[in-house]
């Protein structure tokens, strides 16, 4: 998996890549709280997650609530399959707020 | 560990929650912070409540269920504690120790006629809870004091069961992951509505990536029964707290759960309507009800009580309990276990004697220098293993709290009582054996001793009697003091009685100490009336009798007008003592070492029974007269001054031979009648030595000493 980030304006976006999962654990968390502390608004783009496990879940949810924390911004974007999954399996899209390209239904 | 052990566990910690329960609850009229103890109270109850669920103990979860409910109201101010409430509260504890005893004995099911004792205590309870409550109240008490019923009013609408998930921190650790059970979940039937909570995550910083923080409210429809839902969730069992409603449970079940769940009470509430295990209507009506209670309770307080409720297989509720017990860092131990290293180490002492004895006289130093360092670590030995059998005598003084408050209503006094040296250690068979002539002696001052209020007032003394109970330790002896501030011995009524009863003879002079002694008399009793308390004449001579068993003695004060104090004096152990041998003609005796003073030389002044030692006069008992030893006089012979319950008094012996490790071993029943010897010991030589029993000793003497003590008065001795 890659990770690579791309600056436009004062927005920044972090691309995923590759299993969510909690082999990768300890170097995701690094990863997203330097993403979510390092500007005002992120965005992380999920296209390529091809496994989200609940050790990634919690991870996006901590970068979220970090986020929250500081009154910065973070958005899921370009969700995979293989999140929308877990997104919709989960009831996470409140949690998240952010839009989805295929609805979840409420629950 | 199996069944039976835990549910052991559970009844012995429910016994030590219902005691704590009743201390609160004595105390709770006293204390500073009223608060807490409430909190003890309502802790106590809800503990019990818990555990007894696990076992599926319902009756026993019913009837705490009311209990905790008028606690609840108590802890929010809404039910005022009053001496009634305390009666009843007190009686509730009573009941629920029933109940636990006849779990003990094998009834783990309701039996009639504990129900029907249960009744009307519940129905007073519901008295308190019904006063300040709304209509919404009803419902909940009665949903949960009869949990078997199926749906009714109360029950949610909803046809989905109700999950409700906290993943343990090494889930994920473990290889699993509870993505899969939630979709192997979904194979059983439909997820109607799910809820993630991520409360549990912690701070950026804190937060462990490979630790699972996730907790998950369902909704799911579905055929299958409890088992197969539980089973879904089998391999985490250990790691994951689950939590399954069925479908049409009550609306307090679900307000329970949510009370149990660490997270705060609305945002569950809340989560629970979202994923549609209640409607907005149901929660809004139960929170109201909870409201009336317990307006949402504290955090700190839902997890606290969380402790205690949230294990989800008996071994966790036994090992939280344990837990609990671990802050303290101690264990429990049988106490046949250790009566047995007690005697263990008393053969010890005896075979380290021998030893000790062969080497000096093999006259080796690298042998002597061995057996010196032995004995001293045996001596170590003894002396923690005993320690291990001492207990606090605090515990059986607060249970005098119960008596004092019980009887003091019977006999409609006013009563308080008041305890100090609490901390005071003793040996727990003594603790065992004093609790009756305690009792005695507690029931006795408050029912002859206290005088009725009016009385009281008349004689300018607060109408409110006080009862102490008081210990403290004196040369190697515990001393339990029962004092009251009541009426006192009438000293001319005694000595009446005395002559009326033919125990002393007219014209003899006797002092306060022995006439009050005469009230330990068989058949001697003073009231003027009997009670069902005492004044039957027996009682205090009982008393007696049971101290003198434990080698200890009684003796009694008294200030007409002011009070009584009796003082119960007890050796600390009666196991194994620092003894010190003397000798007698070829009889060797043990003196327990903590009642010896000091040694002196003895010069004879003919036709005296007293000497003068350093300007005080010191009564003399010869050892020879009293045990009948009759031979050649040594040149030399010693003094051993001794102190027992403040007085001193030499023994004159032929020779002292040193300290001794004493383990007492009780004299056969052929021998009980002996008096001034309490037990025997084996020396290291084999032979037998007598223990001496001072106090007894001293008190055949007694009236020689109390002669010349008065002799003393009036001849003031050269300082």
């Amino acid at each position: 998996m890659t990770t690579s980030e791309k600056s436009e304006q004062a927005s920044r976006t972090l691309c995923l890549e590759g299993e969510l999962t909690i082999y990768r654990a300890t170097e995701l968390k690094q990863t997203l709280l330097a993403a979510a502390e390092a500007s005002a608004a992120v965005e992380i783009d999920l296209s390529g997650v091809t496994e989200l496990d609940s050790a990634g879940v919690q991870l996006l949810l901590l970068a979220k609530l970090t986020a929250n924390a500081g009154q910065r911004e973070l958005r899921l974007v370009s969700h995979s399959p293989a999140v929308l999954d877990v997104i919709e399996l989960l009831n996470l899209a409140p949690h998240f707020g952010d839009p989805l390209v295929m609805p979840t239904p409420a629950a | 560990m199996n069944l039976d052990q835990a549910l052991q566990t559970f009844i012995v910690e429910s016994r030590e929650l219902l005691e704590s329960m009743e201390s609160a609850l004595l105390g709770i009229q006293q204390a500073q912070d009223r608060c807490e103890a409430v909190n003890a109270i309502f802790r106590a109850a809800h503990t019990i409540k818990g555990s007894a669920g696990l076992f599926g103990l319902d009756h026993v979860v019913a009837f705490t269920h009311v209990l905790e409910s008028v606690l609840d109201g108590v802890r929010d101010g809404q039910v005022e504690i009053s001496d009634p409430l305390i009666t009843l509260l007190l009686s509730c504890g009573d009941h629920i120790g029933t109940l636990i005893d006849a779990i003990e004995a094998g009834k783990l099911e309701a039996d009639t006629a504990a129900t029907a004792a249960g009744e009307p205590l519940i129905a007073q309870l519901r008295a308190y809870l019904s006063a300040p409550a709304t209509h919404g109240i009803q419902p909940v008490v009665a949903s949960i004091a009869a949990p078997a019923a199926t749906a009714g009013p109360g029950s949610a609408e909803t046809d989905n069961w109700h999950i409700s998930l906290r993943f343990g921190p090494d889930v994920l650790k473990n290889g699993m992951d509870p993505l899969s059970f939630i979709r192997y979940l979904k194979k059983l039937g439909e997820i109607k509505g799910i809820e993630t909570l991520p409360d549990a995550i912690p701070a950026a910083a804190l937060m462990d990536p490979e630790s699972c923080y996730l907790g998950f409210e369902i909704a799911f429809a579905s055929n299958a029964d409890k088992a197969a839902i539980e089973n879904v969730f089998e391999f985490v069992r250990d790691d994951c707290k689950v939590r399954i409603l069925p479908p049409k449970s009550r609306v307090a079940e679900y307000m329970h759960l949510i009370g149990d769940l660490p997270e705060e009470d609305a945002r569950l509430g809340e989560m629970l309507v979202r994923c549609g295990s209640l409607s907005a209507h149901e929660l809004d009506a139960a929170l109201n009800t909870q409201s009336n209670t317990t307006p949402t309770p504290r955090i700190g307080d839902v997890l606290v009580e969380q402790g205690s409720v949230q294990p989800t297989v008996v071994e966790a509720a036994a090992a939280k309990q344990k837990q609990v017990k671990d802050l303290k860092a101690s264990i429990r131990v049988d106490a046949d276990k250790l009566d047995r290293l007690i005697n263990l180490i008393g053969e010890l002492i005896i075979a380290g004697a021998s030893t000790d004895l062969i080497a000096r006289r093999a006259r080796m130093p690298e042998l002597q220098e061995a057996t010196s360092t032995l004995s001293a670590l045996v001596e170590e030995v003894r002396d923690s293993a005993l320690q291990l059998r001492m207990v606090k005598i605090g515990a059986t003084f607060s249970r005098f709290q119960r008596v004092v408050h019980d009887v003091a209503r019977e006999l409609g006094k006013d009563i308080g009582l008041l305890v100090s040296g609490e901390d005071t250690e003793l040996d727990k068979t003594v603790v065992e054996k004093i609790g009756d002539p305690l009792m005695h002696l507690v029931r006795n001052a408050m029912d002859h001793g206290i005088e009725p209020a009016d009385v009281r007032v008349a004689r300018g003394k607060p109408a409110a009697g006080t009862l102490k109970l008081n210990a403290y330790h004196d040369s190697g002896s515990i001393v339990i003091e029962v004092s009251d501030d009541g009426g006192g011995l009438k000293r001319d009524r005694i000595l009446a009685k005395a002559l009326e009863r033919g125990l002393i003879e007219h014209g003899k002079h006797l002092s306060d100490d022995e006439i009050f002694g005469l009230i330990f008399e068989p058949g001697f009793s003073t009231a003027e009336q009997v009670t069902n308390l005492s004044g039957r004449g027996v009682g205090m001579d009982v008393v007696k009798r049971n101290i003198t068993a434990l080698r200890g003695s009684v003796s009694i004060a008294s200030k007409e007008g002011m009070g009584t104090t009796v003082t119960v004096r007890l050796p600390l152990t009666l196991a194994i003592i620092d003894g010190f041998l003397v000798g007698l003609d070829k009889s060797t005796f043990v003196v327990p070492l903590d009642m010896i003073e000091e040694c002196v030389e003895f010069s004879p002044e003919p036709g005296h029974d007293y000497v003068n030692l350093r300007g005080q006069v010191l009564p003399l008992i010869d050892l020879r007269a009293a045990f009948a030893i009759e031979c050649a006089v040594p040149r030399r012979r010693s003094i051993v001054v001794v102190r027992s319950a403040g007085h001193k008094a030499g023994l004159v012996v032929d020779a002292l031979l040193g300290e001794f490790q004493t383990v007492i071993k009780p004299l056969g029943k052929m021998f009980s009648h002996l008096k001034c010897i309490s037990g025997s010991t084996i020396l290291g030589s084999g032979e037998v030595a007598l223990i001496l029993d001072v106090p007894s000793l001293m008190q055949q003497a007694t009236h020689g000493i109390a002669s010349i003590a008065r002799m003393a008065e009036h001849l003031p001795l050269a300082a």
